[in-house]
Order: C-alpha cells, then sequence, then structure tokens
C-alpha cells in the first residue's frame, strides 16, 4: 500500500491571534473552554482538510462575487460601491490558489439582511443579500465588489456600536488552516471601541484592518481597498520522522 | 526563512448562517454513497450547560474505505467517491440547540506509526462569543476495541476520554443514531485539541 504524505505544520501561532476568553467580549465568558488544549501528533486527519475539495465541489459564478447586483432583482445595492482585493497566503508569502473565500456583511445602512436581526430599525435593502463568495485564482487573489457596510449596535455594553466589517470565511490547505476572521475599514473611529477588534493583541490586530489602494479604485465606479489574508502553515522547517510540533 | 505573521481569527458572530451552513451541508453522503450509515446529533453546551443557540459545526471525515479527499491521502488505491467531500457544515438549531449530520462511517486512517485510528469525525466548533475555532473530534461507542488502540484518544487523559466517544442510541440501525454533546467548561468539558 503507498504512504500518505504527512506534510506536518508548524504550531498555530496564538499569540497573533485573541484569547478564547476575552471578559471585554462578554459573550466569550461562558463560551470558551477553561481546560487546557491537549496537544495531540499531527496525523493524516489533521495535515489533510477539506478546502480544497469544498472550494472545488462548490459552484461559483463570476456573479457572486458582486454583492451589488448578486440579489439578482435587476436593480442594484444601495450604499457606497466598493472593491475588495487581496491575496489569500500561506505562512511563507506563496498565495493559495483555488481557494474558496466566503463572505457576509450587513448593508450600508449597517442592518443584514438575517431573521436574527430586528432590534435595529435600520432599513433593509431588497437588493443586497450580503453575502458573497469568489475563488482564488493562480496568484491567490480574490475579488469582491460590494457595498461598503454601515457600523450597527449590539448589546454587549452601553451605546455599544461594531465597528464596519467583512466576515471572512477561509479553509485553507488543511484542517488546521481554518479561518474566519473580520475585515476593517481604515481610520473607522469605531476600531478603539470594539472589544472584539481589540481582543486581538495590539501587535496583530492592525493586520485586520484593509488599506485604501488607489490602484484599485475604479474611475467613475468604485473605491479600492486591499486585504491580504495569512493563514497558518506549513512549517518552515522539514520534521524528522515521528517528531511532531 | 521570514514566516508572514497569522491573520488573527475573529468570532463568526450570530449572522454567520447568511452564507455558511446552508441547507443540505450537514447531509454528507448521498445516496448510494458505500458505507454504514450514521446519524450524529446532539448540542453545544455552555459554562452554564445553557445550549449555544448560534454555532457552527464543521466536520471533516474519511470516506469508507479510510481515505480523505485530498491531494496529501496519496493512497490511490483506495477509492473516492463522486459527490462525497467528507466535508459537512452545521448550524445548531436556534429554538433547541440541536445539531445533526447525516453521513457514513468513516473507514480507518493510518496514524504516523503506522498503526490505525479508530474511526473519527474531526470538528470544528465555532459561534458567536468564540473568537477561535475549537478542534476535537467525535468516536464511536460502538468501537470500544479500536478506541482502545487510537493514538490521538491515547493522548488524552483517561479520565477525559469519554467526552470524545459519541453514544449509540440502543435500537437503531439505518442509519444508526449517536448522541454527542459538545460542553465547553466544567469538569466533563469536551476535550479541544491543540495540533
Amino acid at each position: 500500500m503507498s504512504e500518505p504524505l504527512i506534510r506536518h505544520y508548524g504550531p498555530k501561532a496564538y499569540d497573533d491571534h485573541p484569547p478564547f476568553r476575552y471578559p471585554d467580549y462578554k459573550s466569550t465568558v461562558k463560551r470558551s473552554p477553561e481546560h487546557g488544549m491537549v496537544r495531540i501528533v499531527q496525523t493524516l486527519s489533521e495535515t489533510t482538510g477539506p478546502g480544497p475539495a469544498w472550494s472545488e465541489a462548490a459552484s461559483v459564478t463570476a456573479d457572486d462575487a458582486d454583492l451589488t447586483t448578486n440579489a439578482g432583482t435587476g436593480a442594484a445595492a444601495i450604499g457606497e460601491r466598493i472593491i475588495v482585493t487581496g491575496r489569500v497566503l500561506d505562512g511563507g508569502g506563496a498565495g493559495i490558489p483555488g481557494m474558496l473565500v466566503e463572505i457576509w456583511q450587513a448593508n450600508a445602512s449597517g442592518r443584514y439582511a438575517h431573521w436574527r436581526e430586528t432590534a435595529f430599525p435600520a432599513p433593509l435593502d431588497p437588493n443586497f443579500l450580503g453575502v458573497g463568495q469568489c475563488v482564488t485564482d493562480a496568484d491567490g487573489v480574490y475579488r469582491f465588489t460590494t457595498v461598503k457596510p454601515g457600523p450597527y449596535p449590539w448589546g454587549n455594553h452601553p451605546n455599544a456600536w461594531r465597528p464596519a466589517h467583512i466576515h471572512f470565511s477561509i479553509m485553507g490547505p488543511t484542517l488546521g488552516s481554518r479561518l474566519v476572521s473580520q475585515m476593517y475599514f481604515p481610520g473607522d473611529p469605531l476600531l478603539p471601541l470594539d472589544p472584539i477588534y481589540n481582543s486581538a493583541p495590539a501587535h496583530s490586530r492592525e493586520r485586520m484592518i484593509s488599506v485604501y489602494d488607489h490602484d484599485v479604485t475604479i474611475e467613475n465606479w468604485a473605491l479600492g481597498y486591499r486585504w491580504d489574508i495569512v493563514l497558518r502553515g506549513p512549517t518552515a522547517t522539514p520534521f524528522e520522522d515521528g517528531e511532531h510540533r | 526563512m521570514n514566516r508572514l505573521p497569522e491573520t488573527p481569527s475573529q468570532t463568526v458572530g450570530p449572522y454567520f448562517s447568511m452564507r455558511l451552513a446552508g441547507e443540505g451541508e450537514n447531509r454528507l453522503a448521498p445516496a448510494g454513497t458505500p458505507g454504514e450509515r450514521l446519524r450524529v446529533e446532539g448540542r453545544v453546551l455552555d459554562g452554564d450547560r445553557a445550549h449555544i443557540e448560534d454555532a457552527l459545526l464543521e466536520i471533516w471525515q474519511a470516506n469508507a474505505g479510510g481515505r480523505y479527499r485530498h491531494a496529501d491521502d496519496t493512497r490511490d488505491e483506495i477509492a473516492l467517491e463522486e459527490g462525497f467531500t467528507g466535508f459537512g457544515r452545521a448550524a445548531s438549531d436556534f429554538s433547541t440547540g440541536e445539531y445533526w449530520f447525516e453521513t457514513v462511517k468513516p473507514g480507518p486512517v493510518p496514524d504516523p506509526e503506522g498503526e490505525w485510528q479508530a474511526p473519527h469525525l474531526n470538528v470544528v466548533i465555532q459561534a458567536r462569543g468564540m473568537l477561535l475555532p475549537s478542534f476535537t473530534r467525535i468516536y464511536f461507542s460502538d468501537e470500544a476495541a479500536a478506541n482502545d488502540h487510537d493514538m490521538v484518544l491515547r493522548m488524552v487523559p483517561a479520565a477525559r476520554r469519554s467526552t470524545l466517544i459519541a453514544q449509540l442510541v440502543e435500537g437503531t440501525t439505518d442509519p444508526h443514531v449517536y448522541r454527542f454533546d459538545f460542553k465547553f467548561q466544567g469538569d466533563d468539558e469536551t476535550v479541544f485539541f491543540d495540533f
């Protein structure tokens, strides 16, 4: 029987991520594990992952990446039209091709088109679903057209408002490279006040802020923002047989 | 080699189901997929043992032959089936907290020492209030001998192994139904992995 490839991954850089428990974000208090994680060996179950197969199975069309029109109503969404693009990279800086990028967001008024959102009296836009998908190209580049999401209130603390953000979900090449993050916008005055943004360590949180890129901006059409996403792994140095971590 | 720092993780928030865990994503195996049919169901429970009404659960598994649909699983002699990726997503039910997956029991997958791992589902859990994904595995109560020899289970303190074993519901046959609750905090917290 042929030997499967075991391509080991370096440890997850937990120091670059938020902690599980961050009391300023109140919901984390009861929803975080309290025992330490158990370190396990990387087996084929961990060094493979659903990203490639899931991306291949997704039936993605170019229309899916344009959130201003993908409601399919024939009319455009209301709001500040923007381009959001960047690369999905591994830790070595190589672009990851063929990877499904899934996004969801509020509309320009800060309202999510989700049945649970009933408290915030901002208008829904019948021409905006707030969801999109695309697959990265050979260089790992993704690209969406959308409207800039509005800030919205939430119940974490008095007069709490989330800064404008777009949710990103990427499975990555292996199980351990799974990433869900949020892309923020430069200069947002709500960022210093937001416990979710600030849950990430000071040295890493600015990596979630997109940059305005005039080369992405399209004349007479849309402003451009660039945001690169770095996933875990692969490891920089090969491991000896039988060794892990 | 200079490493690029990882992009920080953030919560999926309360609205992920706009995009993730769509209709049918928790049914992994279309009719005709080889293997023993099973349904695994349960709840995700918080530190007060209240159900988490907005959890996102993702599973990744080998097919009945024990092979993953991934370029690094190079064992071409084990067939892969069309329509079975080995990936599923479920959102917990807002009122009851129940999640479920319907799939086939994964076959044995080799461990790094060439022994066989017990059948298992790899699980990633996220939710509002979770800033990072939590990784764990679901094993099966009717695989006791295989579980006893499983390299990963043996890395877990013996007293906590039972938190990783789904219990077969007596009398269920096709599909076999297993119960598995994920628990955050407390003495019986589910074991979560770092790898």
